[in-house]
């Protein structure tokens, strides 16, 4: 046995020596792992500074110092004593109009503090610092705070908290929240899955189970259903907007059930739009998952006698499923960041109230965060970075439960 | 009982032609089963075997494109005349495939689940105990009935098919190359167990193992492929005869590994 290499000359092409093969193994090794770095660095880019902005330190006016109110810390008043601030502190007038909305006894004491803050104090946030500056340079800060706003506060302020979230829409960047648009954006979801997923799944079932693969009609079905996935996502808007804003206003205002509403810019019409955008996105995933289902299966099902129903039902499905929710995942988290296409059907940019039906006017947290970042003051950037996580938060959870409803199902097999 | 002829045989294939579109893969086979005994289909790769035992259950409908011509009678009637529903023939001739194929369930499940499906409303502990029974399976698994079936061995995971075959009650039972995936030990077994199941059922079944067919069949039916690609029956009869005394040279040639 020789251990010598092939010399043969027939073998011997310099461009193909065995370590010049390995070299150029490693250099793509080293293109792929480069790759793998900047998307992971562009990421942690992103998140950063949207994270850098949701607390840091700021430069605060207030219009009334609280000190002057009480010799107490506001927050640890009760709420008799902070009605009687807002009665002294108010003109008649205004007090007379906010106890018209909503008497100040049937108030909670969180909100009457809501309104001191609000209408006597009214903090006014002069200029906001990231956190990271805020952190590193903050006897800068405090220099250029004390020369250019010597009569203001440097306080550190936490733009993303609890009340943040739970309140809702202001026209102030310290006081607004966005429960109004994060119960938009569930129940957009909620509205357009609930109407997607049904629809894309028997799609899928009837293309892959049923229809004649080869026909040339199912053909450019199939066809239409891949480009349609591409489609931009305002053309929907448009498409939402023509149909179910416009030809079926009747019905998605509620006139047509006796509601009052006076026009089809509903949350109902929203979400059908979002459904029909995600559609040909759950579709082809729904289609991929049956398709990878073996036919051994089916054939197993049949072999005993049992109707394709139930065979599709009982074996296909389930094989299918996990397959399926991962397509649902993706159709989620492409329905809750979409903006354009709710901005053509009618999405509200300022609206304080929260949806409550399928005819309510509507917000969405893009639509918010779109528009926030649109206003000129800098406390407004803030809030906009404290709604992106807020988003992005949502969207995760949103997409574990399909991930550990995909798990679950896939487990039992 | 009719006083027809035909009903002397399990099923009873008659001028079958076969086509995947409009190529013709068998072409006029003739072949009588016995009930209660064990037929195997022997012959080369692309003879068609495949596609005849799977005509028996029209398995076959599921291609696209294909059709039959002939008649085969089961019970006297044509299973592919137009008033016959192939899902309640494919109850009555089960099917056993070359690959296990259990479904993702539990082994209770797949067995109850065919019987369910059929509208069993009978005990379904004593068809799963009585069809595992018959499969020479109970003693093997009867501790873990909830267990998934896909952690059989594959032998077991065979006769757990044979198993779900047999809960719905079948007549005739179709077995597709059954033992191709498995190892010697598991072929003996369900060659045993055919042995024994042959006595309430028919059995047909194709293989591609010659010592298998010499041993486990008692009827044989040789198929070749003929000059136009079409598969046709050479020759039929008694295994013993078959092996021994072959009247076709082709079935000589073949059996003796001359040819195949």
């Amino acid at each position: 046995m020789s251990t010598e290499p092939i010399q043969n000359a027939a073998w011997s092409d310099p461009r193909l020596s065995i370590t010049r093969r390995h070299r150029v193994g490693r250099w793509w090794q080293g293109f792929f792992f480069a790759s793998t770095l900047f998307a992971i660095l562009a990421l942690a880019a992103l998140l950063f500074s949207v994270a850098d902005k949701t607390m840091g330190l700021v430069v605060i006016e207030n219009k009334v110092a609280p000190s002057a109110l009480s010799s107490r810390p506001l927050e640890g008043l009760s709420k008799e004593e902070l009605i009687s601030i807002l009665e002294a502190n108010l003109s008649r007038n205004r007090y007379r109009t906010i106890n018209r909305e909503e008497t100040v006894d049937r108030r909670s004491r969180d909100e009457i503090y809501d309104l001191v803050i609000g209408e006597v104090v009214r903090p006014k946030v002069l200029m906001s610092y990231p956190l990271s500056q805020s952190l590193l340079r903050r006897a800068e800060l405090e220099a250029e705070k004390a020369e250019r706003w010597p009569e203001a506060s440097l306080e550190f302020y936490t733009w993303l908290k609890p009340h943040f979230i739970t309140s809702p829409m202001s026209a102030s960047p310290e006081l607004a929240g966005i429960r109004t648009a994060l119960l938009g954006s569930l129940a957009l979801i909620a509205i357009s899955i609930l109407f997607a997923f049904p629809i894309g799944i028997g799609a899928a079932i009837y293309l892959e189970e049923y229809a004649d693969r080869k026909s040339w009609l199912n053909r450019i079905v199939q066809l239409n259903i891949d480009n349609l996935a591409g489609v931009p996502s305002i053309v929907y808007g448009i498409l939402g907007l023509a149909i179910f804003v416009r030809a079926l206003g009747n019905l998605t205002s509620g006139a047509a059930i006796g509601y009052a509403g006076d026009n089809g810019r509903t949350i109902l019409s929203a979400g059908l739009t979002i459904g029909l955008l995600v559609l040909p996105l759950l579709i082809i995933n729904a289609r991929e998952a049956i398709r990878t289902v073996p036919n051994s299966l089916r054939q197993a099902s049949y072999g005993l006698g049992a109707t394709q129903w139930q065979t599709i039902w009982y074996h296909v499905l389930p094989a299918a499923l996990p397959g399926i929710l991962t397509g649902t995942i993706l159709a989620v988290s492409r329905a809750i960041g979409e903006t354009a296409p709710l901005i053509v059907v009618g999405a509200a940019t300022y609206i304080t109230s929260d949806p409550t039906g399928p005819f309510s006017k509507f917000t969405a947290l893009p639509i918010q965060i779109y528009n926030w970042t649109t206003q000129p003051q800098e406390a407004y950037r803030n809030i906009a970075a404290a709604a992106i996580i807020v988003l992005l938060i949502a969207l995760l959870s949103l997409n574990s439960i399909a991930i550990l409803l995909r798990n679950r199902f896939s487990q039992r097999a | 009982m009719s006083s027809e002829s035909n009903h002397n045989y399990a099923i009873e294939m008659s001028s079958v032609d076969f086509y995947y579109g409009n190529f013709r893969a068998v072409k006029d086979v003739s072949l009588q089963v016995i009930p209660r005994k064990i037929t195997a289909i022997i012959g080369p790769s692309g003879c068609g075997k495949s596609t005849v035992i799977r005509t028996f259950n029209r398995m076959n409908d599921m291609i696209p494109g294909t059709r039959v011509t002939g008649e085969i009678l089961f019970h006297g009637k044509n299973i592919y005349a137009p008033d016959i529903d192939p899902v309640e023939i494919r109850r009555m001739i089960g099917m056993v495939f070359q690959k296990p194929n259990p479904f993702p369930k539990s082994i209770y499940e797949n067995i109850a689940w065919g019987a369910r499906v059929n509208g069993y409303r009978g005990n379904m502990d004593e068809l799963v105990w009585e069809s595992l029974k018959q499969a020479a399976l109970w003693d093997e698994v009867k501790d873990d009935l909830k267990k998934s079936a896909l952690a059989l061995s594959g032998g077991q995971q065979q006769r757990l098919c044979i198993a779900r075959a047999l809960a719905v009650r079948p007549e005739i039972i179709l077995m597709d190359e059954p033992c191709s995936a498995l190892d010697p030990i598991a072929t003996l077994k369900i060659e045993d167990l055919m042995r024994e199941l042959s006595e309430n059922y028919t059995i047909i079944i194709v293989t591609h193992n010659m010592q298998q067919a010499a041993r486990a069949s008692d009827y044989t039916a040789f198929f070749t492929m003929d000059t136009d690609r079409a598969g046709m029956l050479v020759e039929y009869g008694e295994t013993s005869q078959i092996f021994t005394r072959p009247r076709d040279q082709r079935t000589e040639d073949y059996i003796t590994g001359r040819f195949g």
